[in-house]
């Protein structure tokens, strides 16, 4: 029988086969680290004097506590200073390469390792860091592990892991123009819920992921995992090939060629089977946004924020009920009412060169709504600087918005970049918890399309009411 | 991770049953970047009583915890079972354990033993008629004995083989090193680097 691509790439990464229920010891070939998640692990190598083993295969960045503005100024707060500290220390100690704040490579940890060129098809990536999922969209087999994980791949480069089941998610037809990644992968989760792929690899299959950029393929594996699955990927294609060819770290002259040829024959073979399968009707989709407290509770923007009652589920709806509560909605408001405070642009979910050209592409030439506060935070210092060359930053500020330094920022706020209390936010991050983005604050997931629209009108809004705003302008004009 | 066949120390009797990873460690603490020094960290809400057992002689500087149903619930947070060992306590016995708490416990060589809900009476009676007695924890017999009171417990046999052996999760997987090594020398010449390769003789 066929195999999957998961598959595939696990079978090839069997060190140790597990026997009678145990797992197996799978082999590690990319250890992203940052400042958040390993100081216990390097602590733990320190307490048993044992070296970290493979600094080939190692690389850290600093990415969740840099600030976004005045970073050649110490870190104000403590805690952040500390971890950042203590990261470089480690590095240095250990001998791990870092990309630090000032660096061109530093960023969100999710979007320089594919930037670098390290992120490829066929490898194991692991991280401290659920996101991890992201390298995935490359067809590598990548998932978020704990700090004590961490220590186990930095001492053995290996994990003992459990198998998986696999699901197909397939994607057919054509998005309509202001459909993004980012909307099929609310519709996912909302579909499925954010449990629903406990236990499973995702594999996004289907015209409409063929049609997909790299960066939006990474858009939509970085929020495999707010669908409760382990990891998400895509089969490698020329897209693939083409995007990592030439980078720093990708393989050169016959290296290439022979994992050009590796890499071809990992999508999943015709007679293969998923262990559970979901097909989207791309064709019908349409810009999503969120209105709960958790990244399954999304509709389509022409919708209006549901009624609680209308859940045949008791706990969704209790869960629905507590989430209108928080997010400080009535059910029946049409979601194009609803009024933000706030629009962030950024995240590993969408803060690469695509996005910011995406949302510039809106903003260029207009002026945003009153009283708004816009923040674009490009997801690494090289994707600032490219954006840059490319006059972008411009665009941004023309617009009204802050351009700011590469982070995490906003999409968990452990650096300033925070909600107050009971603000309102589009945001174009992963995660729409209660206080995730600052305590009381309340967060809409969106594309970077819906944040530049909403930006624009002041409610959430999609392209498309950009377009009709544009018509109605011309017709009264005319008249 | 030492290897450990027998405990010896005081009972300490902790009268709490219920007792969720965030009363033994409270989520401020989390913030440290270090896998050691949480001993102050320690049930740090209930030590700010002076009357609470672990502010008492002679448990200030641990021992064989003894306890209520329920040690170890809710959060999966590591930092617990540190800021136990820290302080000193060397193995928890108690009639039930939050599943992860005891999972954690497990990897990081802290013993957890389950004993029967009359055994813990005894245990507290015969620790508080004479306190700082000493009882000794026998992980190859599976009993805690105190006086001439001997007590069977529980632990899985995975569990006490690792700690038997003293082995943790980095040092079991350690013992396959060669099979590491010689999948290594297969990985394919494209895989990713992050350093630059090294060429040409030094
Ligand atoms: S951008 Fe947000 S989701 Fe991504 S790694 Fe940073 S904190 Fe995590």
């Amino acid at each position: 029988m066929g195999r999957t691509l998961a598959e595939k790439v696990w079978d090839d990464h069997v060190v140790v086969k597990g026997e009678d229920g145990s797992p197996d010891l799978i082999y590690i070939d990319l250890h992203l680290v940052h400042e958040v998640t390993s100081p216990q692990a390097f602590d733990g190598l320190r307490q048993a004097d044992r070296p970290l083993r493979r600094l080939d295969l190692t690389v850290a960045t600093e990415d969740h506590n840099t600030p976004t503005i005045d970073i050649d100024k110490p870190i104000q707060d403590p805690t952040s200073a500390k971890q950042i500290s203590t990261l470089r220390d480690n590095a240095a100690e250990f001998g791990v390469r870092i990309h630090s704040l000032g660096d061109k490579e530093q960023g969100i940890v999710h979007i320089v390792g594919p930037q670098l060129g390290l992120t490829m098809p066929g490898i194991t990536v692991v991280c401290g860091d659920s996101h991890t999922s992201t390298h995935g969209a490359f067809g590598a087999m990548a998932f978020g592990i704990g700090t004590s994980e961490v220590e186990h791949v930095m001492a053995t480069q290996t994990l003992p892991l459990k198998p998986f089941k696999t699901m197909a998610i397939t994607v057919e037809g054509e998005l309509r123009p202001g459909v993004t990644a980012k909307d099929i992968i609310l519709a996912v989760i909302a579909r499925i819920g954010t449990g629903g792929g406990a236990g499973y690899v995702f594999e996004y299959r289907g015209s409409a992921i063929r049609a997909l950029s790299i960066e939006g393929r990474m858009t939509i594996c970085n929020m495999s995992i707010e669908a409760g699955a382990r990891a998400g990927m895509v089969a490698p294609d020329q897209t693939t090939f083409d995007y990592i060819e030439g980078r720093d770290h990708a393989p050169k002259g016959a290296d290439w060629d022979a994992a050009v040829e590796y890499w071809k024959t990992l999508p999943t073979d015709d007679d293969a089977v998923f262990d559970a399968e979901i097909v989207i009707d791309a064709n019908e989709l349409e810009p999503f946004v969120t209105w709960g407290t958790n990244p399954g509770q999304g509709s389509p923007l022409s919708e209006a924020v549901p009624d609680p009652a209308s859940f045949s589920d008791p706990q969704d709806r209790a869960a629905a009920e507590k989430a209108l509560a928080y997010m400080d909605l009535a059910p029946g408001t049409p979601l194009k009412d609803v009024k933000v405070d706030t629009v962030f642009i950024g995240s590993c979910t969408n803060s690469r060169m695509e996005d910011l050209r995406a949302a510039a592409d809106i903003l260029r030439g207009k002026h945003k709504a009153e009283g708004l506060r816009v923040m674009v935070v490009p997801g690494s210092a090289r994707v600032r600087l490219e954006a840059e060359a490319e006059g972008l930053d411009r665009v941004f500020t023309d617009f009204g918005a802050e351009w700011r330094f590469a982070g995490c920022s906003m999409c968990l706020g452990m650096n300033p970049d925070q909600l107050a209390p009971g603000e309102r936010c589009a945001s174009t991050s992963n995660r729409n918890f209660e206080g995730r983005q600052g305590k009381g604050g309340r967060t809409h997931l969106v594309s970077p399309l819906v944040a530049a629209a909403t930006a624009i009108r002041g409610t959430l809004s999609s392209p498309w009411d950009l377009a009709q705003d544009d018509l109605r302008a011309a017709e009264e004009a005319v008249a | 991770m030492e290897q450990i066949s027998t405990l010896t120390g005081p009972i300490i009797p902790l009268r709490s049953s219920n007792t969720d990873t965030d009363q033994i460690i409270p989520a401020v603490f989390l913030k440290r970047v270090t896998k050691t020094g949480y001993d102050d960290a320690l049930f740090h809400h209930w030590r700010q009583d002076p009357s609470f057992v672990l502010n008492q002689e002679p448990y200030r500087h641990g021992g064989i915890l003894v306890t209520g149903p329920d040690f170890g619930t809710g959060s999966s947070r590591e930092h617990a079972v540190w800021a136990l060992r820290d302080f000193g306590i060397t193995a928890v016995l108690s009639p039930r354990f939050g599943e992860i708490f005891r999972g954690n416990s497990g990897k990081q060589g802290l013993l957890t033993g389950v004993i029967p809900e009359e055994a813990v009476e005894r245990l507290w009676a015969a620790a508080e008629a004479s306190p700082g007695m000493q009882t000794t924890v026998d992980l190859v017999a599976r009993t805690v004995t105190i006086g001439d009171e001997t007590i069977d417990f529980q632990i899985d046999d995975y569990t006490r083989w690792r700690l038997l052996e003293g082995l943790d999760d980095i040092a079991l997987t350690l013992r396959d090193e060669e099979r590491i090594t010689a999948f290594e020398a297969t990985r394919p010449a494209w895989m990713p680097r992050t350093l630059p390769v090294q060429t040409g003789t030094k």
